[in-house]
């Protein structure tokens, strides 16, 4: 398969949930008025950050994201009123979970950026990446290789153990 | 699908857009890789995928190569999803068996290493390729357009859209919040680049308006309330009491004869408080309808409950009624045009200007009405201390261009500035400085006017004003000093003059920012509403059925006002004479044996789609009225809501396609 | 009697509550003892490992294996018991998800013996001893004892696991389904969990009392009330997990005037309990901004303790992912 990786390493990927009508028309916005911003996220568009659900921030993080940034319009302007207003109360708990399981606050991040924010889009993007960036790799794939790493290895040497003290304990009964 | 024996077979499209995308965007290599996805059965690049040819291409493709889903990379779905969803359709299949990816607004145009691009792009493909394949071939609902048009705000927009819906055989319901209609032009003596006097011109229509048949006058009134959405709106309007029976009041102001107060004494809003008027009155002669009113802030009737009433018995038709209430009516549209127009700019704000301190300084909405003819000095430009002008300086850019004020340019500014240099020249003969930043002249014939009236020896000093203050020098201390540097000659300069004239910038209304949230629109970071797309749906908002005109879209002038209010209109009428609306299919619902009927649902729905089902003690989502937000999805806590074109498979297997992450090889792990 | 299918019971990091289940069968397991012959069952029937490995591959008909995999011991006995059975279900919670031995993977493994050994106030242990895998006794021989483990584990995290049979412990009526089901062939598509795929509200006899527009202006825990016997208990500000719960175990908690804590895991459309509980429920907090919100959170000041309280190790995350260096 296409190798992607460049010869920079590891590159900060953050998983971005835009909602349809604010967030993800500021990213259009910024793009129509060419404000560059870092390239290191990927935007999943939703129809609103209510729909949002923690299940998909875990999947991202756990499928190898560094970060997961959630896009909504301001409190009170949500496209449906009030959608927004259930994802910062999602996010206000879900946060502390995060924080509890040990990934960093930076890592996850909630902001209101309005269809005319194109440069809050730059502003909050370069800032996350920079901050993960310190952080380092999240890489929860290769942390999930290397705990299943201690059945591999212990399993191995439990074995050649097992194997020479049944082969001690046949010898004393052998001989006496 | 039958042809494919149910297997999934994917059509991959990369669009160059010129060079929009491929200077960015590695196509060829993006291409390459998408072809060795899984289910990719043709992956191609084309110079414009939207053409004419890239279109057909994807049709082809679907029918030679029996695909039976299509993923197109190229700009924002906001702008080409509907085209290639098409095109989809065209060759054979459901049209929502196509997914885009934002190739250009979101990557090609915002970063700077291609190879990154590049990247960005592949992971993004692949997020679209495993999604493409869960999709389901789903209908759109149509839901009929109600033929009513609501349009809100009767300046020039407002009229000029009512108008031509009326003409068009449209009823339309004209709300405007103030007595009159007519906005700010009808205040204007003469509006520039032709000098046409504007009552000249809005008159006619401000009594067409009042006399249509189509249209149903609102005036005195507010919307308060907007429910439901495109095609079916209900809209509830207040009209505020006049104190004064509309029906029977035919404009004679015998009342306003009759009035206790004997002198006009309260400032005259439509005058900029230039002159006076009475408790009862009518805004200004031309006003429409021909009403009065009464203010009960200065009624002494209302204020004190002590008078002899004399407007009441002065009405021969009994109209004057002042136990009259508020009324609230609803009535159902199925579009609406949104013309709220601005509000100037407060000179206030910017203290050094002195405005309301030294009483020479005036705003550009007070000369207007200084020099016209209907004005409070019949137009003849007296200033308020009863002298003539005989040096008048005109400072452009109030409040404009000006980061601690506001950033954006007014547009109108510096014309309107022109005009009224002419104007008052023609009407005092008076030196006249021009300060300004840039002159900006945009449009039509607007060069020529400037140079037109520039050779009528005019002074223009490039330079933004940094103070005004009293001349010393000047026994009357009525004189002021314009103080500023030319900077073309790079030296401050002193002006003394009679008269100084602001030339405030158009910003959002006060209130743009409720009325906004009412309607369910955005707007910029500055308040001006926002348009669907700047070029090619300048008058759409993202809210369907709900379209734009005039300055509340920006600051404009005039001509580009008409055409605007001319182009909502006939966006309005599109969307009427079609009849209906499609609908995206995204709605969610619930599988009925799934839920438990926990009813954590229920009352998360903003437009009340679920309901509680007693009889089978399960939650049901009413899909003609769920627009498909999404926040029940996520919340229902045994996963038994889903949602059409955003079900939880589709965005995890987005994530999975960013990420990279290989399914197998992690199960496998485990085994 | 030869040709009567083996069933195998087999137990690993669990509280015995399991094998007490199966004791629950009551009359039945009269039933399950006439027709099974039963080759291993550690808590009743005394067959050793050497046993179970003399038998020839896939001869046993199915391994109930309750438990976490928290020591290399456990992982090298149910590898065994997959080679040896055609078919096996993970048994209970634990098994299943992990259950509250899987609460241990908020912590290090250092951290726990750490606490444990040296610094929890009742121990003393001024030479700092550890447990030790091996040891020389008295004969010269080196036993060994089993390696503990820094995940917890599902069963399915180590081996390949056909059914799941949840709770802590699983109902009796289900495993005698479940058993009936092996028995007759008629068995469900692999990796199916034996339970109702519908949340437990369905069966829950407080389901009535729910209002529609619940909203939490305050959160409680069961010690802090009165528990009304009757009234929805996320009505009355409880966290219960019922809504995002499988159904099965007829709502014993719930009609035991307790909260339910999840033990049966999250329906087959949810991926996190944990995270889909906890957004139903934050979806209805009473409150629009941020120092509103957390003043009612402040309620739960234990979420992954509540949210995750059987289901850890079967999460997406699985366990704490980062530990700050202790110094
Ligand atoms: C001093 C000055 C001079 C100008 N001179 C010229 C000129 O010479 N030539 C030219 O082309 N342009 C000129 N302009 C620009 C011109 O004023 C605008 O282009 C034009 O008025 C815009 O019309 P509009 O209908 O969009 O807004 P407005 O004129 O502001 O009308 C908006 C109307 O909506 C009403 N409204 C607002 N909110 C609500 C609500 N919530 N509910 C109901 N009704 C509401 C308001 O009361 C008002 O009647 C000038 C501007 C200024 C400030
Ligand atoms: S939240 Fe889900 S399970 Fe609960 S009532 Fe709604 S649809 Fe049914
Ligand atoms: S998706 Fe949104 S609009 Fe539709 S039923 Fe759910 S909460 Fe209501
Ligand atoms: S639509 Fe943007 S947050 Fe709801």
């Amino acid at each position: 398969m296409y190798k992607e990786k460049t010869e920079k390493g590891h590159q900060i990927k953050i998983v971005a949930f835009f909602c349809n009508w604010c967030t993800y028309t500021a990213a259009d916005l910024a793009g129509v008025s060419r404000i560059k911003h870092a390239p290191n996220f990927r935007v999943i568009r939703v129809m609103c950050s209510g729909r949002v659900d923690p299940q998909f921030i875990l999947d991202a993080f756990s499928k190898g994201a560094d970060g997961v940034l959630i896009g909504g319009c301001h409190p009170g302007d949500c496209h449906y009123i009030e959608g927004n207003y259930k994802c910062l109360r999602r996010f206000q708990l879900f946060k502390k979970v995060v924080a509890d399981l040990g990934i960093e606050a930076d890592r996850l991040r909630l902001e209101w950026i309005s269809a005319s924010e194109g440069d809050k889009v730059r502003l909050v993007i370069n800032d996350m990446v920079s901050k993960i960036q310190k952080l380092g790799p999240l890489d929860l794939p290769a942390k999930y290789k290397s705990w299943d790493s201690e059945m591999e290895l212990l399993e191995k040497c439990v074995r050649e153990q097992s194997n020479e003290i049944i082969k001690e304990e046949m010898e004393v009964i052998s001989h006496g | 699908m039958e042809k494919t024996n149910g297997q999934i077979r994917i059509g991959f499209y990369i669009c160059h857009c010129g060079t929009n995308i491929a200077s960015s965007v590695d196509v060829q290599k993006v291409t390459d890789f998408a072809a060795t996805l899984p289910n990719v059965v043709v992956a191609k690049h084309y110079k414009y995928m939207c053409s004419d040819p890239g279109q057909d291409m994807i049709i082809n493709d679907i029918k030679e190569q029996n695909l039976n889903r299509v993923v197109v990379a190229a700009c924002s779905p906001f702008l080409h999803e509907r085209t290639f969803r098409n095109a989809t359709f065209q060759g054979g299949l459901n049209q929502f068996y196509f997914q885009m990816v934002n190739t250009r607004e979101q990557n090609a145009w915002v970063h700077l290493d291609p190879l990154a691009s590049t990247d960005k792009a592949i992971d993004l493909v692949r997020a679209a390729v495993q999604r493409v394949a869960s999709h389901k071939p789903l209908e759109q609902k149509k839901v009929p357009i109600h033929p009513d048009v609501l349009v809100i705000g009767g300046g020039i927009a407002g009229i000029h859209a009512a108008l031509t819906l009326g003409n068009a055989g449209k009823k339309v319901y004209l709300v405007e919040k103030e007595p009159t209609i007519g906005g700010h032009m009808a205040m204007f003596d003469k509006t520039f680049p032709t000098l046409d006097c504007a009552a000249c011109i809005l008159t006619p229509k401000m009594s067409a308006v009042k006399n249509h048949p189509n249209i149903k006058l609102c005036t005195y009134s507010e919307v308060e309330k907007i429910d439901g959405y495109v095609g079916n709106f209900k809209v509830t309007i207040k009209h505020k009491p006049r104190f004064i029976i509309d029906d029977l009041c035919v404009g004679c102001m015998d009342c306003v004869e009759a009035c206790v107060y004997k002198e006009a004494r309260f400032p005259d809003e439509f005058n900029q408080g230039l002159s006076r008027r009475k408790p009862v009155y009518m805004p200004f002669p031309q006003a429409t309808p021909q009403l009065v009113l009464i203010d009960p802030e200065t009624c002494i009737w209302f204020k004190s409950g002590k008078c002899k009433k004399t407007c009441v018995d002065a009405c021969e038709r009994k109209a004057v009624d002042l136990e009259q209430q508020a009324r609230v009516e609803e009535v159902e549209v199925g579009s609406i045009v949104v013309a709220t127009g601005f509000q100037p700019f407060d000179s206030k704000k910017i203290s050094y200007y002195g405005y309301g301190n030294y009483p020479n300084v005036y705003t550009s909405l007070e000369v207007e009405r200084l020099i016209n003819a209907s004005g409070p000095t019949q137009g003849v430009v007296v200033l308020r201390d009863g002298s003539h002008p005989k040096t008048i300086g005109i400072v452009h850019c109030v409040g404009s261009r000006d980061k601690n004020t506001n950033s954006w340019c007014s547009r109108v500014c510096c014309l309107y500035s022109v005009k009224l240099a002419h104007l008052l020249k023609e009407h005092t003969g008076a030196e006249i400085y021009n300060f300004y930043i840039d002159m900006r002249t945009p449009g039509k014939s607007m060069e020529e006017f400037y140079n037109r009236i520039a050779e009528e020896g005019m002074k223009f000093i490039r330079g933004r004003v940094a103070d005004i203050y009293p001349d010393m020098s000047d026994p009357d201390h009525k004189k002021l000093i314009m103080k500023a540097e030319d900077t073309l000659i790079q030296e401050i300069i002193k002006v003394p003059v009679d008269m100084v004239v602001l030339s405030v910038g158009l910003e959002p209304r006060h209130d743009a920012q409720q009325v906004r949230r009412m309607l369910n629109i955005s707007c910029s970071t500055e308040g001006f509403y926002i348009e669907r797309h700047p070029k090619l749906a300048p008058v759409s908002t993202f809210t369907d059925g709900i379209f734009l005109a005039g300055c509340c879209q920006g600051p404009k002038d005039i001509p580009d006002t008409v055409a605007q209010a001319g182009a909502a209109a006939a966006e309005v009428l599109a969307l009427i004479d079609r009849g209906f609306i499609e609908l995206e299919p995204n709605t969610a619902f619930i599988t009925e044996e799934e839920c438990s009927g926990c009813k954590s649902c229920i009352h998360l729905c903003p437009y009340t789609a679920i309901s509680f089902l007693e009889e089978k003690k399960k939650a049901f989502i009413n899909e003609a009225l769920c627009k498909g937000c999404g926040t029940c999805v996520a919340a229902c806590p045994s996963g038994s809501i889903k949602q059409n074109l955003f079900d939880d498979e589709e965005i995890y297997s987005e994530i999975d396609g960013i990420l990279n992450f290989d399914h197998i090889s992690r199960e496998l792990s485990y085994v | 009697m030869a040709d009567k299918p083996k069933v195998a019971f087999y137990w690993c990091a669990s509280c015995g509550g399991c094998e007490e289940s199966i004791v629950d069968l009551a009359e039945d397991i009269l039933f399950v003892a006439d027709n099974v012959d039963i080759v291993m069952w550690p808590v009743g029937l005394d067959f050793k490992r050497h046993d179970v490995e003399a038998m020839p591959d896939k001869s046993i008909l199915a391994a109930l294996i309750n438990g976490a995999i928290r020591t290399s011991e456990q992982e090298e006995m149910a590898h065994l018991m997959r080679q040896k059975s055609q078919v096996v279900i993970a048994y209970g919670a634990c098994a299943h998800q992990g259950g509250i031995p899987a609460l241990a993977n908020q912590f290090e493994l250092e951290e726990i013996l750490r606490w444990v050994y040296h610094d929890s106030p009742s121990t003393y242990n001024d030479e700092k001893t550890r447990p030790q895998t091996k040891f020389y006794d008295e004969n010269g021989r080196i036993p060994e004892l089993p390696q503990l483990w820094n995940v917890v584990r599902t069963l399915d995290q180590v081996i390949d696991v056909d059914y799941y049979l949840p709770g802590c412990p699983p109902s009796p009526k289900l495993l005698k389904d479940a058993v009936i089901a092996l028995l007759t062939g008629n068995v469900p598509p692999k990796g199916t969990v034996l339970a109702p795929d519908i949340a437990l509200c369905e069966e829950c006899p407080r389901k009535e009392t729910k209002p529609t527009d619940l909203v939490f202006d305050e959160f409680k825990r069961p010690h802090q009330v009165m528990i009304d016997t009757e009234k929805c208990l996320l009505a009355q500000g409880l966290i219960c997990m019922g809504p995002a719960t499988r159904a099965g175990c007829g709502a014993l908690c719930t009609i035991g005037n307790m909260p339910c804590s999840g033990c049966y895991g999250p329906t087959s459309r949810v991926r996190d309990q944990g995270a889909k509980i906890l957004s139903s429920i934050a979806s209805s907090v009473n409150g629009k901004t941020e120092h509103e919100i957390d003043k009612i959170i402040a309620g739960i000041p234990d979420p992954v303790g509540t949210f995750y309280r059987y289901g850890l190790a079967g999460s997406i995350l699985r366990k704490k992912v980062k530990f700050e260096e202790r110094v």
